[in-house]
């Protein structure tokens, strides 16, 4: 039943796009920052610095792909039921670095012994590296296509999907989200880790340029050189390789390019996956489409309402967080003898003209 | 073990681990906002103190809650295909919403919660403790519309060429009856969780004679306010009972193992023997007359069906098979729900009689029977939550989709085992060192009051700057 694909089917295409895009970048730094919390954070002061530079965000960003899966469950049921079931293993894997990571940033403070930091600064960096590359071995697969018969059953083990174009997938996405994470570094924190991450990005980009290079090269000669796929993947590697020259000029410009890299690479996947929502390597007949896969029409108008009022709201609140948060961090801000309620006090001076804000305490306890 | 027993464990177990801290985070985020609220008002800073040492316990439990979150949605299209492709039309919309409407809300203002004491202006600030809040609830109501959905399906058609449940209107589906009742209970239930807890650290704490205004006052406020969350989670879930009985009576009869349809029925209190299909020897030892009866109709004399009369009326209606779910683990969660809701009544009522005596100090057996009371409020989450579940069964959707037909097919017992043994083993660690950092949490306390003005010099200062006390 190999029916056209609808306006609606592919507005919601599109916006799962979207979503993962969104997710690819906010998250990418995400990766990035903890992958490198060990590398780069020479004491537990720059450590705390690192991981607090993406601490007010993260977890918002982490709902990106949550909204991705829902979005995907209810304007394409078969697509999530297909795709979860046959990536099983893989997904696990992934659901297991993210939870690793997820309470890696709220158990590391909470004891101050040496042993107990570095051992979740360990998890925060390899959970993080893991899910990096895995996000990408998955992408690589959803636009290869998997063992799957008409029943759109996929029968795949975990090791069907480690070939090495899904690596070389996997390979991308981890060198480009630590080149991202390094960017956003260099953007958020002061002094001597500011240089360092700046000198990491530098470092890590060649990698991430030869791996995206090759691996768009790969998608197009699998999927014939289409305006709609190449388009995308020229602008992905037009981004991505102008970055060092743009660094020393402007960190955000670098940052900026360094995410519409990321976007561009979602663009082409999504692009060479169209009309499918997964492809079959069994047989190309047996491929699931968009249109085989979708929910009813009521439902994707109804969801098409829902994100029309919403997304827009949701983009200009997590905006804001970026624009609270806009300061850079440096040792200033975590040294220095200030005691809890001096904040309160510090209001107070503000407006009552002085109160002495070292006066005023309460026992320390070890954040 | 089947693939499918082993599919349902895996669902059972991350689905009770994950809800050990959903009610916990629900219930503390609105504690937490309240006592920073108090703090805005009145510009008491034991309040702010209260506000740091109950957040703590938030984020403990939240940190937990939201990575085990993640599993669950993902776990319906792992284990789950079948179900997934059959209801997905309808189950994914409230899914979706709940992430755009729900998670980006609480998660995005947590962090600026967390983060934001020194960037914010206190105003600004406690909106966004309120706005957190606010998001836990809503996600709360999202997923128990899906659920409610699970229960007494509505606003669908099934479309017989493809195989599924199509969605009809999006409206009778998040105004589900159902769900307009599960909600207040869960929520309800939720607070219920997050005042017991703090009774409980409050009474450990007073049991250790290291009473402070904060504990004293978190005590006299958790204390009234859970007694009023307890009473009506139970007038809400008494309502269920009514609805329940209508929707799935068979789920009513199983709870109270009642074979045979009767007039006037019996609430029995306690059964020994076994719940089998005729039970010559269960013995109900303690029985309420007439009380399922009032449960369920609402009067005295009304007739209650049994499971024999329903199952037959269910295999006439859905064709041959067996539509009777475990019986003795519907009569016991359902009593074990209900025993743990008095028993939390009754240390809110008992708190509240002990606290107001004048001059005297509540008595030591008291404080530790409020010990019992931090675990009291998750049993009953748990048994409510299972008693729902498994009344259901053998259907995932009642009525037109049975669990045996909804797991995913091409997922084997090789993978089940080493997804489950895996969760289980990072979960086991999740929960020990969770609970081990709440329990330092709870040994540390609370900060000390202020010295009084003129007594002595102040305490040394921290090196911790204010505004990152509960930043990692």
């Amino acid at each position: 039943m190999h029916t056209d694909t609808t306006f609606l089917q592919g507005l919601w295409f599109i916006l799962i796009g979207v979503l993962w895009a969104g997710y690819f970048v906010l998250e990418g730094f995400d990766f990035g920052v903890g992958i490198l919390v060990r590398a780069l954070g020479s004491d537990d002061v720059e450590k705390r610095i690192i991981i607090h530079s993406i601490g007010p965000v993260w977890d918002g960003n982490e709902v990106w792909l949550i909204t991705a899966g829902g979005a995907t469950f209810a304007a394409f049921p078969n697509w999530y039921a297909s795709a979860f079931s046959g990536f099983y293993l893989a997904l696990f894997l992934v659901l297991a670095a993210l939870i690793v990571r997820g309470v890696s940033f709220e158990f590391w403070g909470k004891v101050p012994s040496a042993r107990w930091r570095a051992g979740w600064e360990w998890a925060l960096a390899i959970s993080s590296g893991a899910a990096a590359l895995l996000f990408g071995v998955a992408w690589a697969n959803f636009v290869h296509g998997v063992p799957m018969g008409a029943d759109h059953v996929v029968h795949a083990s975990l090791l069907d999907l480690l070939h090495p174009y899904a690596l070389l997938g996997g390979v991308v996405t981890l060198s480009v989200f630590l080149t991202h994470g390094a960017l956003f570094l260099s953007l958020r924190t002061t002094g001597e880790l500011r240089e360092r991450a700046a000198q990491t990005a530098k470092r890590v980009w060649p990698v991430a340029a030869v791996a995206t290079v090759g691996f768009l090269v790969w998608t197009l000669a699998d999927h014939g050189v289409d305006i709609g796929v190449l388009l995308p993947a020229v602008l992905a590697v037009a981004c991505l390789t102008s970055v060092p020259f743009v660094m020393a000029r402007s960190g955000g410009l670098a940052f900026g390019l360094s995410a519409g890299a990321i976007v561009m690479f979602v663009a082409t996947l999504a692009a060479a996956l169209w009309p499918d929502a997964l492809p079959s390597t069994t047989n190309h007949l047996f491929d699931l489409t968009l249109a085989e896969a979708s929910s009813t029409h009521y439902t994707q108008v109804v969801m098409t309402v829902v994100a029309v009022i919403f997304l827009p709201i949701v983009l200009a609140y997590q905006s804001w967080t970026y624009w609270v948060f806009r300061h850079r961090l440096g040792r200033d801000d975590y040294e220095g003898p200030v005691t809890p309620l001096a904040v309160i006090d510090s209001r107070r001076a503000k407006t009552n003209g002085g109160v002495d804000p070292s006066v005023a305490g309460a026992p320390p306890h070890g954040a | 073990m089947s693939v499918l027993d082993l599919a349902r464990s895996q669902f059972a177990i991350t689905t009770l681990f994950h809800f050990i801290f959903v009610p916990i985070t629900i219930g503390m985020a609105f504690i937490v906002a309240v006592c920073q609220t108090l703090h805005y008002r009145t510009g008491n800073e034991v309040y702010l103190r209260m506000t740091r040492f109950w957040a703590r316990f938030m984020l403990i439990s939240m940190a937990i809650g939201v990575v085990t979150g993640i599993v669950q949605e993902f776990q319906f299209g792992m284990n789950w295909a079948q179900y997934s492709k059959y209801v997905g039309d309808i189950f994914g919309a409230p899914l979706a919403m709940e992430g755009l409407l729900a998670f980006f809300l609480e998660s995005t203002f947590l962090g600026l919660w967390l983060f934001g004491w020194n960037r914010l202006s206190p105003r600004m600030h406690l909106t966004t403790a309120w706005l957190t809040c606010f998001g836990t609830v809503l996600s709360a109501y999202f997923i128990l519309a899906a659920n409610s959905w699970m229960q007494h399906p509505v606003g669908y058609t099934v479309n017989h060429v493809t195989h599924r449940a199509e969605l009809k209107n999006i409206f009778a589906v998040l105004f589900n009856d159902t769900v307009l009742l599960a909600f207040p209970h869960t929520i309800l239930g939720a607070l219920t969780t997050g005042g017991m807890l703090v009774i409980a650290v409050c009474g450990y704490l007073l049991l250790r004679r290291r009473g402070n205004e904060v504990v004293h006052r978190s005590l006299r406020l958790a204390l009234p306010f859970t007694l009023v969350t307890v009473l009506a989670t139970m007038v809400f879930g008494d309502s269920q009972a009514r609805l329940m009985y209508e929707q799935q009576p068979m789920k009513m009869a199983a709870a109270e193992a009642q074979y045979n349809t009767r007039n006037g029925a019996p609430f029995s209190v306690f059964a020994t023997g076994s719940f089998t299909r005729h039970p010559k020897s269960l013995s109900k030892d303690i029985t309420i007359p007439h009380g399922l009866s009032l449960l369920a109709t609402l009067s005295w004399d009304g007739q209650v069906k049994g499971i024999n009369e329903i199952n037959l009326a269910e295999q006439k209606k859905y064709g041959p098979g067996d539509y009777v779910p475990i019986v003795g683990v519907e009569y016991w969660t359902f009593r074990l729900m209900i025993g743990a809701g008095i028993l939390m009544l009754l240390i809110c009522l008992g708190g509240l009689l002990l606290l107001r005596r004048r001059n005297k100090e509540v008595p030591k057996w008291f404080l530790r029977f409020t010990l019992l009371g931090g675990l009291l409020p998750i049993l009953g989450n748990w048994t409510g939550w299972a008693f729902t579940e498994l009344g259901r069964q053998p259907w995932v959707v009642f009525g037109l989709l049975k669990t045996s037909q909804a797991n995913s097919t091409n997922v084997g017992m090789t993978d089940l085992i080493i997804t489950l043994t895996g969760y289980i083993v990072i979960y086991g660690v999740l929960i020990a060192i969770g609970g081990w950092l709440m329990l330092r949490e709870l040994r540390h306390g609370p900060e000390a009051d202020p010295p009084a003005p003129g007594e002595g010099a102040p305490p040394p200062a921290p090196a911790q700057r204010p505004e990152l006390i509960l930043a990692y």
